[in-house]
């Protein structure tokens, strides 16, 4: 930049120049209207999308026209940057450039012990937190061998669950909002907060938990957590009739969503995509279903599924999921196995907090795993959920020590991101929102 | 373990025999720790058979040039440049092998183990086009 302010022409070049500005004596006004020079508009032009779309028929120059959305823009639910190739109205190309919240997580967590890893990855998608502790959790326990009492399990399934709820419910706010149905993000982050409250009550934060470890869970669930649930229950499947008055057959949200930004089965396999987006395509892949983890297979639950992979089933397929996860969690809650919430391995599990003032080597063993971190044995394990995005797998490397020596995570919402161009190509700029919203990526996922 | 040379071909191979999905590709930095620095990772999955598999291949430090996942696996393309971005991996074939996270103009590639740790001015300007 200049020391100077750079002043751009702001009228449409080849017209006349306005009699006022002839006129004028004001020296701003003369300056603002000078000849950009013609490096200038080609750099103002923008860089060439780069990929592998071939265009058919010769598109005369002057008729693409490339704009640039992003990366702070409202309904791009973070940091995201598009470039958009444009014929008319008709998006053509687009490249979706992120980074801008990349905080170098996975190094970082190269620095933290394997008992302060879940404080980092929590961050990483911020409205699904607690499935990536587990994630996380999951993978330590498989180099570590350890036995998660059922209590632990349960008290995780219950939590991840309710987790995915709000993170649907974040979902249809944002998404309904996006499309221009206003309403609906009140009533999503209304019905939000039911839940939210009581993971608060439970986990001491209504995000970035850091509740699920390895070896179990942070703490017991709190006295009265089943009225909670009862309540929670209730309201959410409330807030379910509310969403469903709203928007099901709403002929302005069908017009918005039916037949918007297709993804097919075979480019969602391509490209990689999973969770609700893959379901929607019509494909009833559920890693809850096909490679259960703590202890899910114990209950009953559908995997919804949609038929033509646009806009409407994804949002359908979101719908059906907070009312299949509601089930799960009254299961749960009517289940709950009495025991321990954390595993009796003293390895990983600090000693009583009782017995640290009577005995010496409790003190020590306590001042241990809180500094030093236990050691991990050497190896490496890859472990994958179903995050409210789709697979969301940790691979850690470890090499003996306390500390991994790779951490990393396969966040669902940066292969998402990549089907992005292929559901927005060739469909109209007015359905770009739309589509963005409707993959539900979150930036913190995507750049980690 | 797959040897370098025959990275893609494997793939090919493991793609026709049912694992649709490429569901991540990633780099581990074993400096001090073996004999051949990196090993690259990928991770597929095949929907019809419920089954996972991790095909690794070794990439020795003076020849970090390996075979793009793209033509087989589009969805390489956002891994191969990320691989690219923080370990200095280059992928043959991949159509468009620039940094993904970090700004063009970054110098190095922090996930590599010699990277050090915090100390790195972050300056806050426009990038080279746009000024």
């Amino acid at each position: 930049m200049s020391d100077e302010r750079q002043l751009h022409e702001i009228w449409i070049s080849g017209t006349e120049e306005p009699e006022w500005v002839k006129d004028s004596t004001d020296e701003g006004a003369q300056e603002m209207f000078i000849e950009e020079p013609e490096s200038r508009l080609v750099e103002q032009e923008g860089i060439r999308v780069d990929d592998d779309f071939v265009v058919e028929e010769e598109i005369p120059e002057d008729e693409l026209m490339i704009i640039n959305m992003g990366p702070q823009h409202p309904s791009t639910h973070g940091v995201l940057r598009l470039q958009i190739e444009l014929e008319g109205e008709i998006i053509r190309r687009t490249k979706p450039i992120i980074g801008y919240l990349h905080t170098g997580m996975e190094k970082t967590g190269e620095q933290l012990s394997f008992l302060q890893g879940p404080t980092n990855v929590t961050r990483m998608d911020y409205l699904a937190p607690l499935h990536n502790e587990l994630a996380f959790s999951l993978a330590v326990e498989q180099l570590l061998g350890v036995e998660i009492p059922p209590r632990a399990q349960a008290i995780r399934i219950l939590m991840t669950e309710l987790n995915r709820i709000t993170s649907h419910q974040v979902f249809l706010a944002t998404a309904g909002m996006d499309i221009g149905a206003l309403s609906m993000m009140l009533y999503g982050f209304r019905d939000r907060e039911a839940i939210l409250a009581f993971f608060e009550k439970t986990t001491g934060l209504r995000m970035n938990h850091n509740y699920i470890r390895p070896g179990g869970v942070a703490a017991d669930l709190p006295d009265g957590w089943e009225a909670d649930i009862e309540d929670i229950i209730e309201k959410v499947l409330a807030g379910v009739a509310d969403y469903e008055d709203l928007l099901r057959h709403n002929p302005i949200w069908e017009e918005r969503t039916v037949g918007v930004g297709i993804i097919t089965a075979e480019e969602a396999l391509a490209y990689g995509t999973t969770g609700p987006n893959l379901r929607a395509t019509g494909l009833g892949w559920d890693l809850r279903k096909s490679q259960p983890y703590s202890g899910i297979e114990q209950y009953e639950f559908e995997v919804p599924v949609g038929e033509n992979g646009d806009v409407y089933d994804r949002y359908r397929v979101r719908v059906q999921e907070i009312t299949q996860s509601l089930g799960i969690v009254r299961q749960v809650a009517e289940s709950m196995p009495k025991g321990d919430y954390r595993t009796e391995d003293r390895k990983v599990t600090p000693p009583p907090r009782a017995r640290i003032d009577q005995s010496m080597e409790a003190l020590i063993h306590h001042f241990k795993i809180f500094t030093a971190g236990f050691k991990v044995p050497e190896g490496e394990a890859y472990v994958a959920i179903e995050s409210p995005r789709g697979e969301l797998g940790a691979y850690l490397v470890s090499d003996g020590g306390t500390h991994p020596l790779r951490m990393h995570m396969r966040t669902p919402s940066f292969c998402n991101l990549q089907a992005l161009p292929i559901a927005m190509s060739d469909s109209l700029i007015a359905d770009t929102v739309a589509t963005i919203s409707s993959l539900d990526p979150v930036i913190g996922d995507v750049d980690r | 373990m797959v040897p370098k040379n025959r990275w893609r071909e494997v793939a090919q191979a493991a793609r026709d025999a049912g694992f649709e999905m490429l569901v991540d590709e990633t780099v581990v930095d074993y400096l001090g720790k073996r004999p051949v620095r990196f090993e690259l990772v990928a991770g597929l999955l095949s929907l019809r058979h419920n089954l996972r598999v991790r095909l690794r291949a070794s990439v020795p430090e003076d020849d970090m040039n390996v075979d793009s996942l793209v033509p087989v696996y589009p969805g390489a393309n956002f891994y191969e440049r990320e691989a690219y971005d923080m370990f200095g991996l280059t992928f043959e074939g991949h159509p468009d092998l620039t940094r993904i996270l970090l700004p063009d103009e970054w110098e190095g590639h922090p996930l590599r183990k010699d990277y050090g740790v915090g100390s790195v001015p972050i300056q806050f300007k426009s990038s080279p086009e746009a000024s």
